[in-house]
């Protein structure tokens, strides 16, 4: 432990409570860390590719997930390690800036870290073996740059999208139905892109789940669906052209936040304010009226006899619904947000073609569907499947897809997927690595051995035998300088993966690389650990 | 070192084979409990709950069984989240479809010890389900079109459903029951306008339809007990003396005069309430809420028969049945419209006395009366009369038909097999896996019946070689017999719902490698 002394020999304290604290140190504490780091990535390696397998997670209160997406899984997994930590981030941060390769990058941090373990052991300082990383990442990313492909895809001709999404699709459960649901993916991002400005707000494409029917009855939804229905049982579940007024105020009596009173003292006064009472819920429902609304959608709830009155009016209300769906109504329905009844004008509604409500199975299920808004850029991609588990996983698989058809929109170069890209880039950074004088020539040796490993995963989890599959592929990318070719997964026959049609966005690829290198550099860095024991 | 910390205390995880093998075992578990209740002569359960009371149910129905399990295994889970989807779908086939799914783990578990890879299992179970999905939809019978013929098969479903439950004594009595119920939803799904009202004493045999409507409520002293042609105002409101319901306001009183002044007020504007009510020009007034006695004596004294606190499903259905509206407010008696009927008066079932509505303006509605000998008996023949609705009311719409007892297995297992032969590579170990998995099933109705299954499947194989036969178990006599003879149906939507299911439900589990566990959450120890 660390003790200092001063001239008389007494002890200087430099951690406080130092015997409770456990400490580890140099090498033993980078070890101990690069060991953490490789658990996490071990536990998502069998996850990767169109083969990779599922994990079950239990959560503290005893729910399920059954899920192979790499940032779900990380997420939920409850770790305690700082280190392991670290990895739960990477792989968040990939997820929040790309939304798909969650898995991929931690399998490549890990691989990474595992390679610098070996030149640890060598004594070369990890600093070094972090800068020789960074050079090789730098080489691996214009080197992706440069067998990257542009891909022409317009409004019409929306197919290169899907084939894109199908491969993201691939390695999740839903693979069954793949094509329709990467349609669905596209066409859902097509409808809320601008294509101008290369731009996809993710945030209108609503993802609404129910369980039953089956997973091929999941569609698309050129408006929004709301899982709520008719305030009153009699109202009516089908309104055409609908004028819709969008209230965050319920329909009560004002409650004003100053603490007020009114007392009561004769029966005149009692009679007066029984009168104001019943005027008041007149009124507002006779406001509604007056501006033409023919549908009313409240954030909060209302009172019976407000509930009465406006089914008396012939005026279908909706309460209790969400702030987010309140607001994603009101921009596909190009209404305004009122807050106050006073501020009702014929200008702030909303405009829908058809609101309509279905009902589901043999429960009472029931749902509000908004179709043909005035605003068609809202749309909800409406997901059934035969359990909770299934529409979960669904739900986020679809999230995947969405993610990557945006990517593409945002920046159409593309790389190929199945291994191919990690291999040809493995082999650019072993090329590049003899021109660096120094010890970094290790370090970037090692990190084209460490892209290997994601071929390599790949190869394994699809039950081939991983070490000969790889060399083959390598000598062919070198013999034949074709750098598209990958591991065939699915046993298709070829591995050109031109033909395949394996693809994965250029920017999503580059991201994986630089994130995986930053977290390992920082992981190298650290040579002290202090930690609290228990007890 | 380092690794040992990875996870927080307590949390656990499982790796590879053991991670297979957990999950496996967990959903086999919860299939070899629900299997002895499959067929016609499966057992029954009784079901304890740990809560006050330590209530106890009596079923045999899947998704009322494994509803009331506490299960920590999360492939179990899975199968049980299957099963409460299929009830809420179709309705019935609950059991089935967990015991298909364990039964196709149990063979994938064989494949994987065989060294098959849990993939290559997945991708020929898919090959199996579509492929026996096909054979199923070109067997179906189908007749829309005779409407006849169509209410004889909706019978025999009725009837077939019934036959595993506690009502298969008196199952001709409750299939027509259940036919006549639904045939009067002319089409709609909407089982809400069917009621079912338990009520104890008697035998089964006693229950039955009830064209009109049956409220379970009885009427003030002193009012009417005989209506006809009644006007019926439906209501959800406060009878009490209102609440001021404007925020912050209360009463503040200086002497005793004032507190009968104000409360006179009340009182005032109660009994204006009660005449904007009767204003209507009702003699029959239902709400929703409690009515007190002092409006109810003004009721009483206008000869309005007033109900009071029927619940929200009640007033609700009686709405719809009526055509009434529901009203909350009472100031225009022109506009709102009142639910018309021929006749209410009070009748006994039992000993209870219940109101009963008669020649109501909707049809659809009607209510089923059940009598029994006990809770327990009520509560699960109203399951399986559920269940019976369900499947008919589902059946209404996809009018597609399939013969039963076993014999749907039989023809899938037949083609899976034929599949399994042109199939070249490990695929095909998978698919004729498959084929066992669906023999599994008439082989267990007929252990379930105490049959020599083996003997019996073995005959069927046989006969199903023959083309367009109709051969299935005949649980009665104990031996093979023509199911189209002997009038044994099921419905195609559910038997497919089962398929699709049960394979979706074994693929997803397959497809695990790995369990973590978390850390449980730690209850506060109140003890």
């Amino acid at each position: 432990m660390a003790l200092a002394f001063d001239e008389y020999g007494r002890p200087f304290i430099i951690l406080r409570g130092q015997e409770q604290k456990s400490r580890l140190r140099g090498l033993d504490a980078q070890k101990a860390n690069i060991s953490a780091g490789k658990a996490v990535a071990r536990i998502l390696r069998t996850s990767l590719g169109p083969k990779g397998m599922d994990k079950i997670l239990q959560s503290p209160d005893g729910d399920v997930t059954i899920t192979n997406d790499g940032a779900t899984i990380l997420e939920q997994m409850d770790v305690d390690n700082q280190i392991a930590k670290l990895m739960v981030e990477l792989s968040r941060s990939q997820d929040y800036e790309i939304g798909d390769g969650t898995t991929g990058v931690v399998v490549m941090a890990g691989a990474l870290l595992e390679q610098a373990e070996g030149l640890l052991e060598r004594g070369i300082h990890p600093i070094r073996i972090a800068e020789g990383y960074e050079m090789a990442s730098r080489i691996a990313v214009e080197h992706l740059e440069h067998i990257a492909q542009k891909f022409e895809f317009g409004v019409s001709n929306i197919e290169p999208l899907v084939q894109t999404c199908m491969t993201t699709l691939s390695s999740k459960i839903v693979n069954r139905c793949k094509r329709s649901l990467a349609e669905i993916a596209v066409k859902a991002v097509m409808a809320v892109a601008d294509l101008e400005r290369r731009d996809v707000n993710l945030d209108l494409i609503k993802v609404e789940g129910k369980v039953g029917g089956k997973l091929e009855d999941t569609e698309l939804i050129h408006g929004i669906v709301v899982d709520k229905d008719m305030s009153h049982p009699q109202m009516p579940k089908h309104i055409e052209d609908a004028k819709i007024a969008i209230l965050t105020c319920p329909f009560e009596p004002p409650k004003p936040k100053t603490k007020h009173k009114v007392d009561i003292d004769t029966v005149e006064k009692f009679q007066t304010l029984r009168l104001q009472e019943q005027k008041y819920f007149d009124d507002m429902v006779q406001k509604c009226k007056d501006v033409g609304a023919t549908l009313v959608i409240c954030q909060w709830g209302f009172d019976d006899e407000a509930n009465h009155l406006l089914m008396h009016r012939n005026l279908p209300a909706v309460r209790w619904v969400g702030g987010v769906e309140l607001e994603l109504i009101a921009i596909a329905t190009g209404g305004r947000i009122v807050p106050r009844f006073q501020e009702l004008t014929p200008e702030k509604l909303g405009k829908a073609g058809l609101v309509r409500e279905k009902s589901f199975g043999t429960t009472k299920d029931r749902m509000l569907y908004i179709e043909r808004c005035a605003n068609s850029r809202a749309v909800t991609i409406f997901v059934r499947g035969g359990n909770k588990m299934i529409i979960e996983e669904t739900k986020r698989s679809i999230h995947d897809a969405l993610c990557v058809a945006r990517n593409i929109i945002r920046n159409n170069s593309i790389v190929y997927g199945g291994g191919s890209a990690e291999i040809s880039c493995s082999i650019a950074v072993e090329a590049a690595a003899d021109k660096y004088p120094g010890v970094e020539q290790y370090a970037i040796r090692a990190f084209g051995d460490a892209l290997d490993s994601i071929p390599m995963a790949l190869a394994e989890n699809s039950g081939l035998q991983p070490i000969e599959t790889l060399s083959a592929v390598r000598s062919q990318q070198i013999k034949d300088g074709n750098a598209y070719c990958g591991i065939d997964c699915n046993d298709v026959g070829t591995n050109d993966m031109r033909e395949q049609n394996v693809f994965e966005t250029l920017i999503g690829k580059q991201q994986q690389i630089l994130l995986a290198t930053q977290v390992v550099k920082m992981i190298l860095k650290i040579d002290d650990v202090i930690s609290p024991t228990d007890y | 070192m380092a690794i040992d910390k990875l996870f927080k205390d307590d949390a656990t995880e499982e790796k590879g084979e053991r991670a297979r093998m957990a999950s496996f075992i967990g959903a086999m578990a919860i299939a070899d409990l629900v299997k002895t209740t499959l067929g016609p002569k499966g057992m029954d359960k009784i079901l304890q709950s740990t809560g006050r009371g330590h209530s106890v149910t009596v079923t045999n129905d899947g998704a009322t069984i494994l509803k009331s399990l506490h299960i920590d295994n999360p492939a179990a889970k899975v199968l049980v989240d299957i099963s409460k989807v299929q009830d809420d779908e179709v309705g019935d086939g609950t059991t089935s479809v967990v015991v298909l799914a364990g039964e196709l783990l149990r063979e994938a578990e064989k494949l994987v010890a065989a060294k098959i890879h849990p993939m290559t299992i997945i991708s020929g179970y898919r090959m199996a389900a579509e492929c026996a999905r096909n054979a199923l939809s070109q067997k179906v019978m189908d007749n829309k079109e005779d409407a006849e013929k169509f209410k004889s098969d909706l019978m025999k479903i009725a009837m077939t459903t019934l036959s595993s439950k506690i009502l298969s004594q008196d199952k001709e009595h409750f299939a027509k029951l259940a036919v006549d119920a639904v045939m009067r939803l002319k089409g709609s799904t909407n089982l809400e306008s069917i009621q079912i009202i338990k009520k104890a004493g008697g035998s089964l045999k006693d229950s039955f339809l009830d064209e009109g409507f049956i409220l379970d409520k009885k009427i003030g002293i002193g009012q009417p007990k005989r209506i006809e042609n009644a006007k019926i105002l439906v209501a959800n409101t406060a009878m009490d003396t209102d609440k001021v319901k404007i925020y912050g306001a209360r009463v503040r009183v200086d002497s005793m005069s004032r507190v009968a002044q104000i409360e006179g007020a009340e009182k005032e504007k109660m009994r204006e309430k009660v005449q904007k009510i009767i204003g209507h020009g009702i003699n029959c007034f239902v709400n929703r809420q409690l009515i007190y006695n002092f409006p109810e004596e003004l009721f009483a004294d206008a000869g309005v028969l007033a109900i009071e606190h029927a619940d929200f499903d009640g007033i609700e259905r009686l709405a719809l049945v009526t055509g009434g509206e529901i009203a909350s407010t009472f100031d225009n008696p022109e506009s709102v419209k009142l639910g018309h009927c021929k006749l209410i008066e009070e009748i006994m079932i039992g000993e209870d006395k219940l109101i009963h509505f008669s020649g109501v303006e909707m049809g659809q509605a009607c209510t089923i009366v059940l009598r029994g000998a006990s809770f327990h008996v009520l509560d699960e023949a109203e399951r399986s009369l559920h269940d019976a609705l369900c499947v008919l009311s589902q059946t209404v719409i996809d009018s597609r038909v399939l013969l039963g007892g076993g014999w749907p297995e039989m023809v899938m297992a037949k083609e899976v097999d034929e599949l399994a032969r042109k199939t070249p590579g490990k695929k095909s170990h998978a698919i004729e896996a498959f084929s066992r998995a669906l023999i599994s099933i008439p082989t267990t109705i007929a252990d379930n019946a105490g049959l020599d299954s083996a003997e019996l499947i073995a005959q069927l194989r046989a006969e199903h070689h023959k083309e367009e036969s109709h051969a299935g178990i005949d649980v009665i006599s104990g031996s093979v017999g023509d199911m189209a003879e002997l009038g044994i149906s099921e419905a195609f939507k559910v038997k497919q719902a089962v398929l699709l299911s049960a394979t979706e439900a074994a693929e997803m589990i397959l497809r695990v490698d790995e369990i973590i566990t978390c850390a449980p959450r730690r209850r506060e120890d109140r003890m």
